[in-house]
């Protein structure tokens, strides 16, 4: 029972092929098997919004996805967004507006806000709010949160950028 | 806050899905979206041996119109089911009920067949379903079975669904022109479960209501309809003295219950406030909708 099986899954362009349980959730197949801790692990049970990740392009808690429903399929995740030493222009923001404390929520900001822009790379705040009313912040009372936001978005519209971090598939 | 190991399987139709579900006597769970199901493996207050996964069946995931009906996979999610254009068209009210499912990150995985067996009282597209008169269409080792949408729910997550059942469709009349409809609902934050929600459809013909359905979520053990309001309207000219009366007549048709969200005189009342506005929302609504397909 629960043998384990190989899983091969693209996380932000890079395949990564591991041995998995079939209760491992995509979220601890992104930090043990990828190695890669951006993505935080809150509540598990899909209350809190610090494990949201893209799974082929749309948002979805990887807390509540099993690693092998994942196989084959493209995730990305908090660390796609820089390039190299240059951060996102969402990261810039939530920088300058303060946009985090603990930072404990703030990679699962990021990705819904990058999905938000995606989606819609002109939001009202009331749509930035609706967009991030899954992620829950303890620290700061999300008004810098949607701040940062929506001024990542008006960078992105004045240098006509798509806000796209994802590599392409 | 991991599950118990369990075995995991794919399958590739619906029949092989159900030997699965018959070969493991009741110890294994269908898995569908995961929204509902995962939580509960994660804390542990589900142990099964083996998930049947339906994500690769084809075609379960399936939105058409045939015969007047417009038939919905099990397996489409809610994000879908908010924006296909044939829901929005001829169901107007389910796709605004799959608006109110929980946060995007959620209604990207999970799926309408999920959230019918899943029967949470208080889950939308269950009363949408309800207010619509729709059916279900499950197969299991028995062959088909088919429910009204009233014989579904049997109590809070509990359905007529049997072990090895796999429910595989969604039928919802098509609804046209002289049809109106409203979803209310009042819930502490945007995504979160309703404290009390209400679904709406009527006909409206010559200023008559000649027919209605309303359904109620989070006021009971399960999607309830208000029987009562129905039957005060039904056949009526449309006089805001008779509207206005029908949050009275509520009470035989409810049985709210208190917890930490909201206690039942809350519930109650919550759900009195959103009925008149719904009834009348949906009667002002009568023209928007397509002719039947
Ligand atoms: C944070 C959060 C907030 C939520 N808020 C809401 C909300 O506001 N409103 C709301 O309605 N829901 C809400 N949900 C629940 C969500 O809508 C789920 O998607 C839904 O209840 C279950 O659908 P699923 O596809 O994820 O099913 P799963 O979780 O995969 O399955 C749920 C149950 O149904 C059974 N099942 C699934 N599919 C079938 C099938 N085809 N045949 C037979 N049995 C089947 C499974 O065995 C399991 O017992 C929320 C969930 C979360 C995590
Ligand atoms: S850890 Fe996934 S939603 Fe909280
Ligand atoms: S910054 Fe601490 S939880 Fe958001």
């Amino acid at each position: 029972m629960g043998k384990e099986r190989l899983v091969t899954i693209r996380v932000n362009g890079q395949p990564v092929e591991a041995q998995v349980e079939p209760r491992r959730s995509l979220l601890d197949f992104l930090r043990e098997d990828a190695g890669l801790t951006g993505t935080h692990t809150g509540c598990e049970h899909g209350i809190c919004g610090t494990c949201t990740v893209l799974v082929d392009g749309e948002a979805v808690r990887s807390c509540l996805m099993l690693a092998v429903q994942a196989n084959g399929r493209d995730v990305f995740t908090v660390e796609g967004l820089a390039r190299g030493e240059k951060l996102h222009p969402l990261q810039e923001s939530f920088w300058k507006h303060h946009a985090l404390q603990c930072g404990y929520c703030t990679p699962g900001m990021l990705i819904a806000a990058y999905d938000l822009l995606k989606r819609n790379p002109s939001p009202t705040e009331a749509q930035v709010r609706d967009a991030l009313a899954g992620n829950i912040c303890r620290c700061t009372g999300y008004v810098q949160i949607v701040e940062g936001v929506l001024e990542a978005a008006a960078n992105l519209r004045e240098k006509a950028e798509t806000p796209h971090g994802e590599p392409s598939v | 806050m991991k599950p118990v190991n369990f075995d995991y399987a794919a399958p590739e139709s619906v029949a092989d899905a159900i030997r699965l579900l018959v070969e493991a006597r009741g110890e294994a769970k269908i898995i569908a979206g995961g929204q509902s199901l995962l939580p509960l493996l994660n804390m542990r207050m589900a142990r099964p041996s083996l998930l049947v996964d339906l994500a690769r069946i084809p075609g379960l995931d399936e939105v058409r119109l045939s015969d007047g009906w417009l038939e919905i996979g099990a397996m489409t999610r809610h994000a879908v089911v908010e924006a296909h254009p044939l829901v929005r068209r001829h169901a107007p009210l389910l796709a605004a009920a799959a608006s109110f499912v929980a946060h995007h990150q959620v209604r990207n995985r999970g799926t309408i067949g999920g959230s019918t067996a899943h029967a949470d009282p208080a889950a939308e597209e269950p009363l949408a379903l309800l207010a619509l008169d729709s059916e279900l269409i499950a197969e299991g080792p028995d062959g088909a079975a088919k429910w009204p949408i009233g014989a579904f729910f049997r109590g809070p997550m509990t359905t007529a669904l049997a072990d090895a059942q796999v429910l595989v469709k969604l039928r919802v009349p098509c609804r046209g022109p002289s049809e109106g409809w409203a979803f209310r609902e009042i819930s502490r934050r945007r995504g979160d479960l309703a404290l009390a929600a209400v679904a709406v459809w009527l006909r409206r013909e010559d200023g008559i209501c000649r027919d209605l359905r309303v359904a109620l979520g989070g006021v009971a053990d399960r999607p309830v309809r208000a029987k009562a309001a129905e039957a005060a309207l039904r056949g009526c000219a449309w006089e805001p003295q008779i509207v206005d009366k029908t949050p009275a007549l509520l009470e035989a048709d409810i049985a709210p219950g208190s917890d930490v969200h909201a206690t039942a005189d809350y519930r109650r009342a919550v759900a009195r406030e959103l009925l008149v506005h719904a009834l009348n929302e949906a009667w002002e609504r009568v023209g928007e909708l397509s002719p039947h397909c």
